[in-house]
């Protein structure tokens, strides 16, 4: 499942549902990415995330979907938030759950690196030298690279 | 043909999203970029680095010499920078 949304979430209650009412998950794994208060040498005050509503769900459905045919899953939810972002806040949430471990530690890793070269967000960040745009990092483009193997 | 911007490239056009006609003579990607910038200095520096403009054409990434037509929707962007 996908969900874009502005408002937070609940991580614990979602890790709770995804496994609910299905015994044959034998481990589930997660990964939660939040809003940092620094970035280089600077410090961040805040964070507005843009986003390309239509084509996110649509690309987060496929990686979603490659992840099922790569790895026996049994549940996956992606959350993604946009808008108005401060320090220490959640950003994302990505957890797999499935029969052994090894196919829900991938799996998660997988998603979220492919979701930071293909889905379509964009950070700017706030601090006190004005707004600007976070330009990609070449190292998200290798993370992603590593799954085409 | 739906055309939409989105981060410093909205800010740059001017332009968050708009409805056009495409010229007889553009049959690409590339073809509608070179076009948009020659519509004023907005437009010309939003796309005057193309090594840092992504597209997607309804809602698929896509490398520049894509196909369009006037059915489709087209978008363009920075690299993303999501997660």
């Amino acid at each position: 499942m996908i969900r874009v949304q502005e408002d937070d979430f609940d991580p614990g209650r979602e890790l709770e549902q995804l496994s609910a009412g299905n015994h044959a998950i034998g481990g589930v794994c997660s990964f939660i990415g939040l809003v940092r208060d620094f970035a280089g040498d600077g410090s961040i005050s805040a964070m507005t995330l843009e986003h390309y509503p239509g084509m996110t769900e649509k690309q987060l459905e496929a990686i979603e979907k490659e992840a099922h045919a790569r790895w026996p899953l049994d549940a996956t939810l992606i959350i993604h938030r946009y808008g108005h972002l401060e320090p220490g806040e959640r950003i994302v949430f990505v957890a797999t759950a499935s029969a052994h471990r090894e196919a829900a530690f991938e799996a998660c890793h997988f998603l979220i690196d492919w979701l930071k070269t293909k889905a379509p967000f964009w950070k700017k960040e706030s601090s006190s030298d004005g707004e600007q745009w976070v330009e990609a990092k070449t190292s998200d483009d290798a993370a992603t690279q590593r799954w085409n193997k | 043909m739906k055309v939409l911007y989105f981060a410093w490239l909205k800010e740059k056009t001017g332009v968050s999203q708009e409805i056009l006609d495409l010229p007889e003579d553009v049959t690409d990607v590339a073809g509608l970029v070179t076009w948009l910038k020659g519509r004023n200095e907005g437009f010309a520096a939003a796309f005057a680095d193309k090594a840092v403009v992504r597209v997607a054409v309804n809602q698929e990434h896509v490398a520049t010499d894509h196909a369009i037509t006037n059915n489709d929707e087209v978008a363009f962007f920075p690299p993303v920078t999501g997660g």
